[in-house]
């Protein structure tokens, strides 16, 4: 059983958003909110800078303080993957996972439910990458199976340096950034 | 708690408006483009090319129970390799913009205040052909001026030259990348041209002056960039502002803004003192050396320190950085090149840098592009012209060459010399914002008997015109044919995936039925746009069925390098690169590049400098619901040491107040440390007056507003816009 992850590739990321967008219109999300998100986080006196970009979203943990925390089995682990999921229709949107994810990942859905990245299960499903990893121009967006060796995700954790964010939160976070 | 009453409690709190709801207006699929159309779990998956910036990506429009759901790119197609860009990607929010132009409008009360009368496209049509034959019958046909943006403007063009009018430009020469095709052609006596034909995804090391890749998104550009930094290319980037693509530089030069060309004489003479140029490419395709090498050499790194501020070893060491990897070390030639004035001759002396390293014409370098060719359409012959065009009498500007000068036609509809316009047409580019000082371009316009704009937003501009024709959006129209040149030749074609919402027209119609009223309906012998493209098409050998299956057709590979079978040509006097230009000695100016030393700020004053973001293109996007979610307004980068001077933090709103005393519209501070602490910065496009298009009215600060200052190229006429200084007010 597959495990999925993504590597994201900071040093080509340019911060532009088409990942933004791209989970927008694949997904209908509200204007307003979003399921993923750009941080540019940049250290020194000019000239002297240094500056990562990258692009974020829900990190599909290992260790799910927003599924444990969930009081209607709505927020879930589906069963391919290893993905974090919410079932809207049992969700009665008390914002217990809301306030439970360090990565402040999950919003509340004009329409009363929580929601979030879904990876874009429903295209992975179909044999497709997540819609942003498919529209990025910079080509910074790995997605696969981190428990498969082989994979491409895989061979770049063993072949850069990476980090995770927040990796004092016990969360074991599956998306990692290479630097 | 009950789950639903919970949830409709959230609905009536939440103050959004979901796409979802969006998404439910009231468009409708073309239902008879079914035979072209790939069908997947009821979806239809439509072919085409983009218009959200200049690029013309391809694109696969995907429409959803009739209702446009999505755009991705065309893995097909070479220039977006299956990626759009962020603002292609949104460009189902033109579509489904609410503040759309809906209908033809004629002016009501005064030019500019944006007061209209709803029309019938019948009546819309007889008022311009009216105006339009009086014209003619005053002051002739060239009394006409078209201003023109992007493919769309292509049957316009047309039915200008049916007309009798030789008057036709666009910003994008002297408002933008005219220097640079100039300084190029005066080289290698060929442009840079659009897609540019730099070989980025080759290059090994990639020189960036001012050129924010990343931040402006020219998609293959970008792509290749990515590519590029992965395979570990050297990048050296040159910029007052720590821009994204410095961050992924091995090294960044802080220049002082102003001052590129003492830079590029100075990395010219260590170079050539030290012998480093690629010998046998000069000696075999270069001309006049001996005389550049003399005069470059007098100007060291430490001479070019005291301009510049940049360290003399630092100049030294990306000097030899850039030997290192030539000939595939490329120095981008940017776009928007309209600087400080002596922007031609600076791009002339970026372009004899790539001559150093040999780079023109090799892999890494810049590649020797080809078109798919398509033959014209067989229209009859135009009317004679009765007069030159007006926009650069006497050739003042010896070097405008190919493109007409817009603020010379501007210039000419003002003084009237040398003969009256009294007419402009204006297809796709808001004015207001593309051309520098507002008050010229008002006072201009005043003068005219007949404005046309051709828009599908209220732009600014729109809001002068006396006649306002809504145009459809890209995605609800056919268009001409896109054949870029290109490292494949390739042809592209543009089709509608969904119907206009309201009585919007596409501008191939508009050109037909005016054609027509005008008494020109000889030049528009077609049916409908479909058989002027299968026309076009047959006589290339293909067909409009057979393009609208994948909505690209690829032409044979050629190569692209003079290392691989591409014959070198220069056409230039000398037949070679011109090291030293002896037509330009000829007319006057420096045959080998020199420093000019330009005004610097005073006391408390701000060299203003704008650029590109992501998401939006120029000022053609704001209102676009899904891309101003995500930028809705600009902000000022202040470096952070002088923000704290002056009491600022990030998220104050402060105006700008110019060296003419023009006061911008509110604007958020970013106190930033990415930015020199003699210049400010801020994204083009913002801070809109129109009146009409309620959702970014004001929003932000107009650079173009305090841009009453610039600079003339003496060679081109080309309109610098950086030469203006700005000051903080505090009191909003």
């Amino acid at each position: 059983m597959p495990r999925y992850g993504m590597v994201i590739d900071t040093r080509k990321c340019v911060g532009c958003q088409d990942c933004v967008i791209a989970c927008k219109t694949e997904n209908n999300v509200p204007v307003g909110y979003n399921r993923d998100w750009i941080v540019t986080e940049s250290h020194g006196k000019y000239p002297n800078i240094q500056m990562e970009i990258r692009t974020e979203r829900c990190n599909h943990c290992s260790e799910t303080p927003c599924v444990s925390c969930c009081p209607t089995g709505a927020s879930h682990i589906h069963d391919v993957g290893g993905v974090v999921l919410i079932t809207h229709e049992v969700c009665i949107g008390c914002k217990a996972c809301v306030q439970a994810c360090p990565y402040d990942a999950r919003f509340i859905h004009p329409d009363g439910y929580a929601d979030k990245c879904t990876f874009c299960i429903h295209r992975v499903e179909e044999g497709l990458k997540p819609a942003c990893v498919e529209v990025c121009p910079t080509y910074c967006m790995y997605f696969g199976d981190l428990d498969d060796p082989n994979s491409e995700v895989s061979i770049l954790l063993q072949s850069r340096k990476w980090h995770v964010n927040l990796p004092d939160a016990g969360t074991q976070p599956n998306i990692f950034y290479l630097t | 708690m009950n789950s639903l009453s919970r949830r409709k409690f959230l609905k009536i709190s939440g103050a959004t408006i979901a796409t979802a709801a969006v998404l439910a207006s009231s468009a409708k699929s073309i239902v008879n483009a079914a035979e072209n159309v790939t069908k997947k779990n009821g979806l239809q998956i439509i072919p085409s090319y983009c218009d959200l910036c200049f690029w013309k990506c391809g694109l696969l429009a995907y429409v959803k129970d009739g209702k446009l759901w999505k755009v991705e790119g065309n893995p097909k197609d070479p220039l977006s390799n299956g990626r759009l860009c962020p603002r292609g990607t949104g460009g189902v929010g033109a579509h489904y913009d609410t503040e759309r132009l809906k209908s033809p409008l004629i002016r009501k009360n005064l030019r500019g205040e944006e007061k209209w009368v709803e029309v019938t496209w019948n009546e819309a049509f007889d008022y311009i052909a009216d105006k339009m034959n009086k014209m003619k019958a005053t002051y002739g046909p060239e009394a006409m001026a078209l201003f023109s943006h992007g493919i769309g403007g292509n049957f316009i063009k047309h039915l200008l030259r049916a007309f009798g009018s030789p008057n036709e430009t666009a910003p994008s020469f002297a408002q933008c990348r005219g220097p640079r095709e100039v300084g190029f052609e005066l080289t290698f006596g060929d442009v840079v041209g659009s897609p540019e034909r730099t070989d980025i995804e080759n290059a090994k090391c990639i020189v960036l002056i001012g050129s924010h890749l990343g931040e402006n998104m020219h998609n293959t550009q970008v792509q290749e960039f990515s590519h590029a930094v992965e395979k570990g290319a050297s990048i050296i980037v040159v910029d007052p502002r720590f821009s994204v693509a410095a961050s992924k530089a091995k090294y960044y030069l802080p220049i002082k803004p102003g001052t590129d060309m003492a830079l590029l004489l100075a990395w010219m003479s260590v170079i050539v003192n030290e012998k480093l140029y690629d010998a046998d490419y000069i000696s075999k395709y270069g001309n006049g050396f001996e005389q550049f090498a003399a005069e470059v050499s007098q100007y060291t790194p430490e001479w070019a320190y005291i301009e510049t501020g940049i360290d003399p070893e630092l100049i030294r060491e990306t000097a030899r950085e850039m030997v290192r990897y030539k000939p595939a070390t490329l120095i981008h030639p940017g776009r928007h090149a309209t600087w400080y004035g002596d922007d031609a001759q600076r791009s002339r002396a970026i372009a004899l840098l790539n001559a150093l390293m040999g780079s023109w014409g090799r892999k890494g370098g810049f590649y020797v592009p080809y078109s798919y060719s398509i033959p014209k359409y067989p229209y009859p012959s135009y009317p004679e012209l009765m007069k030159e065009p007006l926009d650069n009498p006497n050739g003042k500007y010896p070097f405008a060459t190919g493109e007409q000068i817009s603020t010379g036609i501007r210039e000419a509809t003002i003084t009237g010399q040398p003969y009256p316009i009294k007419g402009w047409f204006i297809y796709g580019t808001n004015l207001m914002q593309a051309l520098p000082n507002r008050d010229e371009t008002i006072k201009a316009l005043q003068n005219l008997d007949l404005m046309v704009v051709v828009d599908v937003i209220p732009s600014e501009i729109a809001g002068w015109a006396d006649v306002v024709l809504p145009e459809s959006v890209y995605l609800e129209r056919y268009d001409d044919l896109n054949a870029s040149p290109f490292r494949e030749g390739f042809v592209g074609i543009r089709q509608p995936a969904v119907e206009e919402p309201n009585d919007q027209k596409p501008n191939w119609w508009m050109a037909k039925k005016l054609g027509e009223k005008l008494g020109l309906g000889a030049y528009f012998p077609w049916k409908d746009i479909e058989e002027y493209l299968d026309i076009r098409l047959k006589l290339a050998g293909h067909s409009l069925t057979e393009i609208k299956k994948e909505g690209i057709i690829k032409g044979p590979k050629k190569p692209i390098y003079y290392d691989n079978g591409v014959e070198p040509e220069f056409l230039t006097p000398s037949g070679k690169i011109e090291f030293y230009s002896t037509q330009l000695a000829k007319a006057g100016f420096d045959p080998v590049p020199r420093y000019t030393k330009h005004p610097e700020p005073p006391v408390g004053y701000f060299r203003l400098l704008y650029g590109r973001a992501p998401v939006h293109t120029f000022s053609k996007t704001q209102s676009n619901p899904i891309l101003a979610d995500l930028m809705s307004e600009n902000e000022i980068w202040v470096n952070a040491d002088l923000a704290e001077k002056y009491g600022m933090k990030t998220g104050d709103r402060i105006k700008l107040k110019n060296q003419d005393g023009v006061i911008s519209d509110p604007i958020k501070v970013r106190a930033t440390e990415r930015i020199r602490q003699d210049c400010v910065y801020m994204v083009h496009g913002f801070g809109q007056k129109s009146r009409q298009l309620r959702s970014t009215y004001k929003k932000g600060a107009s650079d173009a507003e305090l841009v009453t200052k610039y600079n003339t190229d003496p060679l081109m006429g080309g309109t610098a816009m950086n030469v203006n200084f700005v000051t903080f007010e505090m009191e909003v």
